[in-house]
This record gives structure tokens, sequence and C-alpha cells, in this order.
């Protein structure tokens, strides 16, 4: 089947596409956008967390034919090309990637936090980003990471 | 961002996909197999079997035991028997479905401990006995006799490292009928090394680089797709990529070691050790791996950071048709801990003693013997860190209650303990392994200004290796403009990114090749006198005055050296008494756990966990403080959550769903306190900083479960009915 939808702006194609495909599958395989991660692809880690339609979900879970006609965001299209989101640079300040397979899931993740709770408390950090598996930190330098994020010094 | 390739993101033109036809059985002989149905699947190239293997048929770091692909019998859920290629990856699923294949099925070895004893138990490996290593330790006198005597009985589960990064890579043939293999990896070379033996080509026919690594935990050091991937894209003459899901991750890797471990602890009545008598069982699976080395580690660390003036100790690692297990962060020393520091908890019981103070008492001190006549050299803080954790203020309240947001409890039947724990590691390569590194380093000039060029076989695993080489090329040549070039096999081997080894060996490599650079640099300054310095592109005196430009002394020719690097060397243990100077370098951390605990519902918050490690020096200090929150996660999840169940050696839950990791609620804030005391043997005194966290956090969460509620909890990871009593 074909599919078409908005990613990133940009109306994009794919041809060929087997009914069984997610959207990450489309993503990472046929439109050439491995940002987001295929760590579990069951919906337990949120490393392939996009926005479809301003909603975060994870991609793993959206069957490709779902995506028709809709608009995604992924992580590649957070800030302009050769650009950083605050988000993405607060995670590089703060020491917030280790191996770095979580970090772009954790990024639309945040990203999608900040946007409804501009200024969270540290439990609600830890509410909204329980759908987001690291194996490598511990969680400690994210959550300096959203703050900084969420602060003045992070948004300039 | 989104842009750095991980070994799953790697793409090539005309690519196939492989699949893995894998066992359902622990343990069975296949008695028939017909890979007609899916050879007529249109889109698939390729269906290969141990028959094509073109090389060696097995594999193995340290015992070549391991079928490529399993020929006629079976040892483990999971085990690979057909692997398949096809333009698809549902393609390649669907022929795996339709290969037609019989077993008949046996009845698997699944408790070590009928491995270890019971002569009626099959042999897992028919050619050699199911035990697979034993290792003892006698130090002083085995029948020393104590005023206070505690024992215990303790297990710990199996428990899955559970990188994000499922195993991947490209293997991409090549025109001169070599391979190239894209590969997330701990160690190129000694992939490469086994990776051309089972393809039968020589060692230049099979180049490895490094793609980008998801995380490793030493579930990479073993092979997984590799010789797969490559055996696929040799016969298909097309690049095949390779990446498994979650569910087939956890029967691609090897897991921790799940132990039995009894223990007995003789103490005078002022809470000085006496002895300690210690038998540990670790179960290996059904391939050897590096289970000779947990099993070494486990004995050699096995009473602790503590001076035990008499040992007896038995450490043994056994065959049994459970998955494999081999390296995981902690590497043997995990489990011990567990079972010591339980037992160091019990002590101070029975004395009425403080946790902290019976500790103290035993602590190790520099000069003091290791159970295997090993002297501590250099500093041995181990009582300074258990002060340290202790002198922290209380944990205050816990942002959720145990269970929490799911409004479980609002604070009744809620109870708070405290814990400790202190654990001691080994760094690098131990028991007379020659252990190397290699760096390449080139200094020369590019658009006029000085540049450095380094080179290394050494794998990124997310630990902050490639920023430590850019660190201490500034640090030793005082040139801003560094490049790490790509790891591969190219250059020299790097050893492991393992045993907490790769900033100090590396690491150590990089800085001998930048020295030996220097050297030839400041030999260009006829006639200046000796102590210069290298700083900010400039040779400088030691009044800070500026006597000459690099780029000036440089000129044209660039300076390039190649440096292979080692540590001291270690010896081999008595295989009798244990005795030996195994070990190259010893590292310390200590833990302090605050948690509430729901009584009636046996959930358990941890509140807060404190840390203080020795690193000797923190090279990078954001990157050992990120070691030490993760490896202290790790603990936790040990202690609360993680372990692979199996029944009748059958995984249970090989999914992100019922194999639970930590998550940002179930993690508490860390504080962490780093003490820099300089090691005199290593390269800046730095100490091994990544495995000591992962050791002791497990104890002490447990001990802090048990002060709050007074369960006796002899097992990890505990669970709620443990707690409860149910």
């Amino acid at each position: 089947m074909r599919v078409t939808c908005t990613v990133n702006g940009t109306p994009r194609t794919a041809d060929d596409v087997w009914e069984g495909e997610s959207l990450l599958y489309v993503l990472r395989e046929r439109l050439g956008l491995p940002g987001s991660k295929n760590a579990c692809e069951q919906g337990e880690c949120g490393s392939c967390t996009v926005y479809l339609d301003g909603t975060a979900v994870c991609a793993c879970l959206v069957a490709a034919g779902q995506a028709t006609g809709r608009d995604v965001r992924t992580v590649e299209g957070l800030a302009p090309e050769g650009e950083l989101d605050p988000v993405q640079r607060a995670f590089l300040q703060t020491g917030a990637v280790q191996c770095g397979f979580c970090t772009p899931g954790l990024i639309v993740s945040v990203h999608d936090l900040l946007a409804r709770v501009p200024h969270p408390s540290d439990p609600e950090i830890r509410e909204a980003l329980a759908g987001n598996l690291c194996r490598c930190t511990g969680y400690e330098k994210i959550m300096d990471a959203v703050r900084l994020a969420a602060s003045e010094a992070g948004t300039r | 961002m989104g842009e750095f390739a991980f070994s799953s993101d790697l793409w090539a033109d005309d690519m196939l996909w492989g699949a893995t036809l894998r066992s359902p059985h622990p343990r069975a002989r296949i008695t028939g197999l017909d890979l007609g149905p899916a050879l007529r699947i249109p889109g698939v190239y390729a269906v290969l079997t141990h028959e094509d293997v073109p090389g060696r048929r097995l594999y193995g770091l340290e015992h070549v035991d391991q079928p490529v692909l399993a020929a006629d019998e079976v040892r483990y859920q999971g085990e690979p028997i057909v692997v398949v290629a096809a333009d698809h990856p549902e393609t390649a699923r669907r022929a795996v479905a339709a290969i037609g294949i019989t077993y008949e099925v046996l009845d698997p070895v699944t408790d070590p401990e009928a491995a270890l004893h019971d002569d009626r138990a099959p042999r897992v490996h028919a050619d050699r006995p199911n035990l697979l290593r034993h290792v003892p330790i006698r130090r002083g006198d085995p029948h020393a006799a104590a005023a206070v005597v505690v024992t215990g009985e303790y297990e710990v589960g199996m428990q899955d490292q559970a990188f994000l990064g499922p195993e991947s890579g490209l293997a991409v043939p090549a025109e001169d009928g070599g391979i190239d293999l894209y590969i997330a990896t701990q160690w190129l070379h000694v992939d490469q090394q086994q990776v051309a033996a089972c393809l039968g080509l020589a060692a230049d026919k099979v180049r490895l680089t490094l793609a980008g690594v998801g995380g490793a935990f030493g579930a990479r050091e073993d092979l997984s797709m590799q010789v797969h991937a490559c055996m696929l894209a040799l016969r298909t003459g097309r690049p095949v990529k390779m990446v498994y899901g979650r569910e087939e991750s956890f029967f691609g890797h090897v897991h921790r070691h799940p132990a039995r471990l009894r223990y007995e602890h003789g103490a005078d009545a002022d809470g000085r050790l006496v002895y300690v008598k210690a038998r540990i069982l670790l179960d290996g699976g059904a391939y050897a791996s590096s289970s000779g080395a947990v099993v070494a580690n486990a004995a050699t660390l096995g009473v602790g950071p503590y001076d035990v003036p008499n040992v007896v100790m038995d450490a043994y690692g056994l065959y049994t048709n459970n998955p494999p297990c081999g390296a995981m962060r902690g590497f043997g020393a995990v489990q011990a801990c567990f079972a010591y520091e339980s037992q160091m908890d019990k002590l101070a019981a029975a004395l009425g003693l403080d946790p902290v103070e019976v500790r103290v008492r035993n602590a190790l001190h520099t000069g003091d013997r290791m159970p295997t006549g090993q002297v501590v050299e250099g500093p041995a803080p181990v009582a300074e860190l258990l002060r340290l954790v202790q002198s922290k203020p209380p944990a205050g309240p816990a942002d959720f209650p145990p269970g929490g947001t799911a409004n479980t409890t609002h604070g009744e039947g809620v109870v708070r303990g405290v814990g400790y724990g202190i654990g001691i590691k080994n760094v690098c390569f131990s028991e007379g392994f020659d252990d190397y590194a290699t760096a390449r380093v080139r200094l020369e000039l590019v658009g006029g200004r000085p540049a450095v060029l380094v080179h290394t076989a050494a794998a990124e695993v997310g630990q902050g290796l490639v920023t430590v080489q850019a660190q201490i090329v500034r640090t030793e040549l005082g040139v801003d403009q560094v490049t790490i070039a790509p790891a591969d096999t190219a250059v020299g081997s790097a050893g492991s990114s393992s045993a907490s080894r790769q900033t100090y060996m590396t690491g150590g490599a990089v800085r001998a090749a930048c020295q030996a650079i220097r050297t030839r640099l400041l030999d260009r300054t006829d006639g200046i006198p000796d102590g210069l310095r290298l700083v900010d592109g400039q040779v400088v005196d030691t009044d800070g005055t500026v006597v000459a430009d690099i780029a000036e002394l440089l000129g044209d020719e660039a300076i390039e050296e190649t440096v292979q690097w080692r540590h001291r060397p270690t010896q081999a243990l008595d295989p009798e008494t244990g005795q030996g100077d195994a070990h190259v370098q010893y590292a310390f951390a200590a833990h302090r756990a605050t948690v509430d605990v729901d009584l009636d519902l046996g959930l358990v918050k941890v509140v807060e966990i404190v840390t203080a490690q020795d690193v000797g020096k923190a090279v990078n200090p954001v990157a050992v403080t990120g070691q030490i929150h993760g490896g202290t996660a790790q603990g936790l999840g040990l202690a609360l959550m993680e372990e692979i169940q199996l029944v009748d050696g059958k995984v249970r839950n090989p999914s992100f769903t019922d194999y639970l990791l930590p998550t940002i609620m179930d993690m508490p804030p860390m504080t962490v306190d780093v003490l820099e005391l300089a090691d005199p043997h290593s390269p800046y005194g730095l100490r091994g900083v990544g495995e000591p966290p992962t050791i002791s956090s497990t104890p002490a969460v447990v001990a802090a479960i048990r002060a709050a509620t007074g369960a006796a909890l002899t097992r990890v990871p505990v669970r709620p009915e443990h707690i409860v009593g149910v």
C-alpha cells in the first residue's frame, strides 16, 4: 500500500508498504529518519516517541496506514536544520546522554511535557517520563536536564 | 539530534534482512529439518544451517564450545539453528516460521546443585563434566573457631543487561572475498578473531567497524548475530542487516549468573572477623562464555572489602540447560556482595552493633592482604566511604508513597528503613591475562594549525570514552583540535570495554602515544631546558614563558606514534589454594539506601540513595557521576524487580512488559560523593568507575527493607510476597 503523510512539515510518500508495518518502521526504514528508536517495539520503552497530530505517541504502536493524511513530527524535526531545541541543548549540557539510545524518545517526551507544563515539579517530571526507559543514567541527570530546559537559562 | 547512527540504523542499497530460527526447547535432539517451505517463499535469498558454516563451527570467549548454529542437539531455549535472508524483515520471519523442524525433547538439567553433585544428572555436553570451573581459596586456618557465628543461605536471580539498543549490525560483502561488518560490540578484535575463524577467512579479510552502541553492560562481549549476518552476506553477495527484536534480544545474549550462596562468618566478641567460610554456585547455563572468569571474581572478591585472616572459599560454575550466562556489570562480584553484606548485617545484629560500625571494624586498609594473599596497594578507603555515606543528613519525605501514583496507600501501613552496603571490584583483566590497548595518535598541521587524530579500536558504549580520549590529548599535547577516528580493526586491539578498564587502558595508551609524540616534538627544540609543557598550541617553560610554537616546530612533518600499552602483569591463581596476585587494581563504592515499605502490600519505594566512591582521579567528572548513577540504578533493579524468570529452563518473561526495569518513578534522588585518592600505578591515578556502584546498591536497598520490616529477605530480587510473608 501507499502511505502519504506530513513528516516534519514536509509531505512524504512511502510505496510498497506492507500492511503490518508500523509508523516506526516506515520512518526508520523507508523515509530515512532513524532518529526514533527501536528498543522494544511494544510500547514499553518510549524510545520511538513522536508527535502524531500534536500528541506524543509510541510510533511502534501506530500502524503505518493509520498515519495516512496526518501530521508526524519526529525528533529530527524539533529544531531547524543545524540547530538544537532547548530540550536537546539541556540534555547535552547536563550529561543526560550516555549511550543515547533512549535520548530521542525522551527529548520528544520532555518537549511535550514542557509544552503542556512549562514549569513542572519533580513529581510531575517523573510521572510524565515514566513511560521512557533509560538503562544508563539512573535518570538523575535527565531530571537535571528537564529542570534546566524548564528554567529561563535553559530556554534562552 | 537523531543523526548518530546506531547499529540498527544502518542501511545499504540492495540490502537483505536476516532472521533466526531458535529452539523452543531447553534440551532436545533435532530429528528432522525441512528447509524447502522457506526456500520456496518469494523474496527469500538464503536459508543456512550449521552445514553452511564455512569455517570453525564453534565459538566462545574462554572455551570454544558454542555452535554458530546448532547441529544435532540444542542445549538452551533460544539456541540458533537456521538463519534466513530475505528482502523484507517480515518475509524473513515468515520463512523462519515455514521451516519444518522436529525435535526429540529431552529432560533439561536446570538445577545447578544437581549438575554439580548428582551423577545421574545428564551431561549438558557429552564430552565434559557439568562442572565448568571450581575456584577454591584457602587462607589461614581452615578450622579457626570464633565466639560469634552467623550463617546464611542466599540466592540471586538471573539479571539481564537489558541494553536498549538491540543486537544488530550490517554485513557487507567485499570484492576481495572478505566482509565488512558494522557492529555494536564491546571488543572489535575478539569479534574479528571469532568471526574470521567461523567464516574460514584470514583476519584481514574480516574488517569490523564500530556502529553506534546502544548500551552494553557486558551483554555485547559474546557474539550474537555477527557470524550469521556475515554468512548470509557472503552467500547472497548482498549486504545483510540483522536486528533483533526485544524478545529475541532476551535470547540473543548471555545474562548475569544466578547464584546460590552459603556463608558462615565467625567473629570475636568485638565483632572482628575471625573467619569466613563460603560456597558459591553460579549457574553458567548451556555454554561457557566468560563463566570461568566470573567464578574467579566471585571467589577472590567473595569476602568483600574486609580483612579476614582465615578463609575457606569455594566457588563453582556449572553447565546447565538454562540460558547461557556470562558478563554483566559487576561480573561475579555482585552476587557475592549481596551475600557477604547480608552476613555483615546479621553479624551486627548478633553483636548488637551498628551495621556501619561492624563494617568499619573489619574494613580493608592499604597493605592488608586479600584472601588470595594479594596485598592491597594504593588507597583502600573502605572505612572512609562508609563513614561518608553514614554522615549524610537523613532522607526527607518521599515524592511518592510505595505504589507510586496508583493510590494504594495514603501513608497508612508505611514504614521507613535505612540500610548500608559496600563492595569491592577488580579493574582490568585478571589472572595473568595479557591485557593491552593500542592507540595511534598523529599530530600534524591542518590549515596551518596543529591538529591531532586519534585512532583506536576501543568501543564507546556510552561511558564517554570518546570525550575522555580527546581530553587526554588536549591535556598532554596542548592542542585544541582533536578528532577521534571511528573505532575499527584497521588499528590494533584496544581490548574490551568491560571490567571498568577502558579509560585506564585505552586512556593509558592514548596518553603514552601523546607522550612519545611530545618527546619527539621537544627534541626539535635544541638547547632549551627540561620541564617544558605544551599548552594552547605552544611550548612553555616552567615559568609559563612561551619558548616555541607547536606549529613552527612541527612544520610540514607529521609526528605519528602507535603504542601498545599494558597494565602491570597479574598472576594465575594457584589451582588448589587460590593464592596469587591475580588482580590489577581494586575499586570500592558504598551506598546508603532509605526506603518506605507498604507492609500490607509489600511495595517498596526507594526514597533516597547516597553513594560514595573512590575513583582515583575523575577524568571526566560528569561522566563519572553518570556511571555511578546508572550503576546504582542497575543494582536497585536487581534488588527489587529485575529477574529473568525460568520454569524448566524456559524464559517466562522475555519482554519489557514482564522483565521490569527501573523507571524514573522507581529511581530516587541520588547524591554522590567522589573521592580522588590516586592509585600509584594507573594513568593519572584513576580507578575504574563503571562497575563498583552496581555492586553495593543491591545489598543496601535490601538491608533498608529488612530494617523497615524485619523480614529475612535472603533472595533478590525481593518480591512483595517476601515482605508480607504470603
